[in-house]
């Protein structure tokens, strides 16, 4: 068994652990004890969080074989990078948790992580060498740190949904009802995405098109998914699959706009499919679950996650980036996509900062900052990478 | 009162040399080219390069004589349009201490000789191998001509095409008295 | 004289003053009839909402602002998300102006066009984006100002004792009788144990302020003084001689001399491009590249002219630096930096022809022209040579007779042959261009065959220089410095009083992180018997919820 299977069993172990972790905070929280300081660490609690140790501990396993393979910090490719995003997400809850010893964040960070892992393991996961303007270990440096202090900011959107789920009244209509709901609607489309991926992957499909970019050239895309849109000017190579049904401008890609229209549909119709079942609102059926939460303790976390994280970003993301980009390309700011979402990021935590400091922004207004920052990160890492395109451009 | 007046000069003074700081910013970078541009008025750098005759020529060497710098190559239109016509005028200048010189900027000496003789040229054709002299003088397009004062001043640059006429009033104007 | 705010001790306190800041009295009817004070900036007048007279005031107060202030924030944020929509202008390679609206309105439909026009395509650059920044960094100033001076002096100042309506609306407060011992040594006890929790406790009479961190509350101050040297760092880029930012083209075997930095030359000896000899991998396919890069590298070296040398003088080169320039491994010389940024492969070098007779084939000898020298005759033997005539290095076509070239540059290149044999001593005259070749009469015996090339690659290198780059570097670390202060450390107090029946009364603060400071509160509860606190924002929040059983 090489290296490199080894850390994949690792990585699924992690994965395993983490879903098994989740459940185990789901009972934590279940179980009728007074939401005292000392009980909620009891039994389940316990249990639940030495699973998800050692469910970072195989990650971390999995992160450190596969550097030793591949020779560089496994943080190079979209599967890669998101992958450690998930990991430092966990790692980011464990610290949080035992600063508050709180069970019910790992029953929400935790679901959150996987899904993350699980997004990225619908891309191409093998070892890519090492083009020359990543060959530093400012890679290393850079893109850790950035991670780690995304991570932590996001354990405060962790804190603001749960403030949330239990402040906001979810038998009345209102417009923080709609949006909370539809935010759990945008959690499903994420598993619409990894559902269809895989469904997709079992079923073989695959069909070849040429098409004529935007440059003007003829170039061939194969699609994993029925291609409901088409490249521009495509031409089917593939026999005996769908056509695609409307033909898009050369500047959309419509290969992901069709993963984007799958996603899309398979997320819709799980969602439908739980509110026919269960006759409820998601919100309705999480609710019950942070009935016992401490309001202030949670604002508390969700400012305290951001104070945490805000000087990691910006060494991680703003000042290490500048550095890099300074020893690679003379230049320590371009103006790239990704840069300018970074800045994006820490412009919007300062806002946050401010907000709360001098306008009084506690509470409700902040927990749904929280989220919005955690929005942004997410566009930053999805949107910027996949949409797009510039120097920083994975997949 | 007194200190109330304090308040508002000192805090006007602050307002203002930070709003003078963004208007100089906004200014600077909205007017500032992206290289420093030798400008008319400046002294031109002194240079030194060989002809095809293997003769060195330093600018330098030419103070008290005006220096009509042509800066050209061998496949520029508006060059082989100029350079009969600044030859012509150089026969009739030269006596009077303007010099023409033609810096080729970093061309091969077959090309050079080529064209010279083609065009029959008299005035001394240098060639700039480094790109050095370009460099200094921040010549972008070609052709471009620096009038050089018999003090050493650039007095005029000319980007483009010269008719003869107009080579002719710029040799007038940097004449030694 | 300026209005005051006289409390009831007595002490003035300038006009928007919360609480005063001898006894702690709230003076503001909002503040006495709220259950918890406003604490921030520790109630102290924050200097703008002082006075607001002139118009200088006017202006001053609106920079102070932390609503402008947040307001600036969220649209340089908006903004800065625009120029994100389409590539911004220097990402396109087009040269002109005329050609970038082209491109944009051709790759992005009208949307595009209009993007362009309205100036979103070098959003960065322009001017309401700068002064956008700048009023942000005016508002930092102003702001910071305003704000961290009374507050400063406010902490400095402090009272060990408040008043009772002070204390009373502290989130965290205690009251009661001791729970057990002596209450004569209540305060002692209070004082070794927050002592031990690294407080530092002041005393008097029947009053103690324990007190931790105060540091703490200067680090937003600190971070936006660097903040405020790392925009003026950027500003300083503008100042002449600050900043130098040149490309330079330069093929193999050129010595050409450095933009930017008068009295230095840069020889191109190679230029090497690997890639990885890797099948390609599944991500590579869906991105249709073949090969990967491992490497761009130029061989280079770096020379200096003489101190007293004038441009042009390129003999008498000191060697100053060898060095293979590759990405992240800038060249580096006093300050200036050499960056491989870009590349061109298999520029033609060398034509390589053979003078040939058209009928038996049979081949007088070898004739290689070096482009970037080609001589005026190539001798083969005393009857036997070539004479060159012309040479076009990009031919474009015939005008008036005779071959033109488009540039400099040997892409395509074309001669006037004249052969001289035994045979035909007068010589025989033939334009020969890739793919072409013209004889005037038509009858020639000999041709020039094409045999080969020899190829060179050219170097994109871009010279950097940036003198601001310590300015930056100091001000990211007192910004990352101030962060960490602000936002690792916080600054609790506990103020306690004992009434003169022995009872306690206690009140505590901070500005971030109430979970630690109760964990000191219970610490102090448990060793100096203190009556049992409670968090009267719980409180509040329980009796919300009381009001809300109908859920």
């Amino acid at each position: 068994m090489s290296l490199i299977d080894i850390s994949g069993y690792l990585l699924f172990i992690a994965f395993i652990a983490y879903l098994v972790a989740t459940l185990l905070f789901g009972g934590a929280i279940k179980s009728k004890k007074p939401d005292g300081a000392v009980q909620r660490a009891e039994k389940w609690g316990k249990v639940a969080i030495t699973v998800t140790i050692i469910g970072l501990l195989s990650q971390l396993g999995y992160f450190i074989t596969r550097w030793i393979y591949t020779g560089h910090a496994p943080v190079s490719n979209m599967f890669e990078f998101t992958t450690a995003f998930g990991m430092f997400i966990v790692g980011a809850f464990i610290l949080i948790y035992f600063m508050y010893r709180v069970v019910v964040l790992g029953f929400v960070a935790l679901p959150i992580a996987i899904l993350i892992i699980a997004y990225a393991a619908m891309f191409p996961n093998e070892v890519n060498p090492l083009v020359p303007s990543l060959q530093s270990y400012w890679l290393t440096v850079h893109v850790i740190t950035a991670a780690l202090g995304q991570s932590i900011l996001a354990i405060s959107a962790v804190a603001g949904l749960i403030y949330l789920l239990k402040d906001i009244n979810s038998k009345q209509k209102s417009r923080n009802r709609f949006w909370l709901e539809f935010i759990l609607y945008f959690v499903v489309l994420v598993v619409g995405f990894v559902v269809s991926s895989i469904t997709f992957k079992a079923m073989d499909y695959e069909a070849q098109f040429t098409y004529v970019d935007k440059e003007e050239f003829e170039s061939e895309i194969v699609y994993y998914m029925p291609a409901v849109f088409g490249m521009n000017e495509y031409q089917v190579l593939t026999d005996d699959v769908m056509e695609p049904l409307v033909e898009m401008p050369p500047i959309i890609n419509a290969k992901k706009l069709t993963t984007v229209f799958w996603s899309f549909i398979f997320g819709t119709v799980i969602y439908l499919l739980i509110r026919l079942i269960t006759r409820r609102r998601i919100i309705e059926m999480l609710q019950p679950l942070v009935q016992k939460v401490n309001l202030p303790l949670l604002d508390e976390i969700g400012y305290r996650s951001v104070l945490i994280g805000f000087p990691v970003f910006s060494l991680g993301a703003l000042v290490f980036a500048m550095i890099w980009a300074q020893e690679a390309w003379g230049r320590f700011w371009g103006w790239d996509p990704k840069e300018v979402w970074a800045l994006i990021t820490w412009l919007f935590y300062a806002a946050f900062l401010h907000l709360r400091l001098s306008k009084g922004w506690e509470g409700r207004k902040s927990a749904w900052l929280a989220l919005v920052g955690f929005a942004i990160i997410l566009f930053n890492l999805i949107v910027v990478n996949l949409v797009i395109a510039g120097l920083h451009s994975y997949a | 009162m007194e200190k109330k007046k304090k308040r508002t000069i000192l805090r006007s003074v602050i307002l203002v040399v930070l709003v003078a700081a963004i208007v100089y910013t906004v200014y600077s970078s909205a007017t500032k080219d992206k290289v420093e541009v030798l400008k008319e008025g400046a002294e031109a750098p002194n240079f030194e390069l060989v002809d095809l005759n293997g003769e060195t020529h330093r600018l330098s060497d030419y103070e008290g004589q005006g220096v009509f710098l042509n800066f050209w190559g061998t496949w520029c239109e508006p060059c082989k349009k100029e350079m009969p016509a600044m030859d012509r005028q150089y026969a009739t200048y030269k006596d009077q201490g303007v010099h023409v010189l033609a810096v080729n900027i970093a061309q091969s000496d077959f090309e050079v000789q080529n064209f010279v003789d083609t065009y029959g040229l008299s005035f001394p054709v240098v060639i700039d191998k480094t790109k050095s002299v370009m460099t200094a003088y921040n010549i972008n397009p070609l052709p471009t001509t620096m009038l050089i004062s018999p003090e050493g001043k650039v007095e005029k640059i000319i980007t483009g095409e010269m008719t003869e006429k107009q080579i002719a009033s710029f040799m007038e104007s940097i004449k030694p008295e | 004289m300026m209005e005051k705010i006289i409390c009831v001790c007595k002490h003035e306190n300038p006009v928007g003053t919360k609480i005063c800041a001898n006894c702690g009295r709230p003076l503001t009817e909002e503040e006495q009839n709220s259950k918890v004070l406003d604490m921030k900036y520790d109630g102290s007048a924050i200097r703008s909402k002082t006075y607001n007279k002139s118009i200088v005031d006017k202006i001053w107060n609106f920079f102070s602002s932390v609503k402008v202030g947040v307001s600036l924030i969220i649209i340089t944020l908006v903004a800065a998300s625009i120029g994100t929509i389409f590539p911004q202008e220097f990402y396109v390679s087009a040269g002109t102006e005329l050609e970038r609206e082209l491109y944009y309105e051709k790759t992005y439909g009208s949307l595009g066009k209009l993007y362009y026009s309205l100036g979103l395509a070098d959003i960065y650059s322009s001017w309401w984006f700068q002064v956008l920044v700048g009023m942000l960094g005016i508002s930092i100033i102003v702001a910071s100002l305003d704000r961290g001076l009374p507050l400063y002096k406010s902490l400095k100042n402090q009272r060990v004792k408040r008043h009772e309506s002070f204390m009373k609306r502290q989130r965290v407060i205690a009251e009661g009788a001791i729970t057990e011992g002596d209450s004569a040594r209540t305060l002692d006890l209070i004082e070794d144990k927050m002592k031990n929790l690294k407080y530092k406790v002041r005393r008097e009479g029947n009053a103690l302020l324990a007190e931790r961190g105060r540091f703490a509350r200067s680090g937003p101050y600190i971070n936006h003084v660097g903040l405020i040297i790392f925009l003026l760092g950027v500003m300083f880029r503008l100042l002449p001689g600050f900043y130098v930012d040149e490309a330079m083209w330069i093929r193999e075997g050129e010595t050409r001399a450095v933009p930017g930095m008068d009295g230095y030359f840069l020889e191109n000896e190679k230029f090497i491009l690997e890639t990885y000899d890797n099948d390609p991998t599944e991500s590579q396919k869906q991105q249709g590249v073949n090969v990967v890069a491992k490497n761009y590298q130029t061989n280079v070296k770096l020379y200096k002219q003489s101190e007293d040398a004038v441009a042009g003088q390129s003999d008498n080169l000191e060697l100053v630096q060898d060095y293979s320039i590759r990405v992240n491994h800038p060249l580096q010389q006093e300050g200036y930096s050499f960056y491989q940024m870009d590349f061109r492969l298999n520029e033609l070098k060398e034509m390589r022809f053979s003078l040939t007779n058209k009928e038996t084939g049979e081949s007088l000898g070898p004739v290689n022209i070096d482009l970037t020298n080609p001589q005026k005759e190539y001798v083969i033997d005393d009857q036997t040579k070539v004479a060159l005539l012309g040479y076009y290095p990009d031919f474009s076509g015939f005008e008036n007779g005779e071959p033109q070239t488009k540039t400099p540059t040997p892409n395509n290149p074309a001669f006037i042959f004249k052969m001289i044999t035994p045979e035909k001593p007068d010589g025989e005259v033939s334009f020969v261009a890739i793919q072409q070749t013209i004889e005037p009469n038509g009858d020639n015996a000999y041709k020039m065959a094409f045999q080969g090339v020899e190829t060179r690659n050219m170097s994109g290198l871009t010279v950097h220089k940036d003198r601001t780059i310590p300015i930056l570097a100091i001000g990211g670390f007192i910004f990352l410095l101030g962060v960490a202060i602000g936002s690792y450390w916080s600054h609790r107090r506990v103020w306690v009083q004992q009434l003169d029946d022995g009872t306690i009364m206690l009140a505590a603060h901070t500005n971030k992180n109430w979970f630690t400071i109760k964990k000191d509160i219970d610490a102090v509860t448990e060793y100096a018997h203190l009556p049992k606190y409670v968090d009267q924002l719980d409180v509040e929040e329980q009796n919300e919820k009381e009001g809300d059983n109908t859920l």
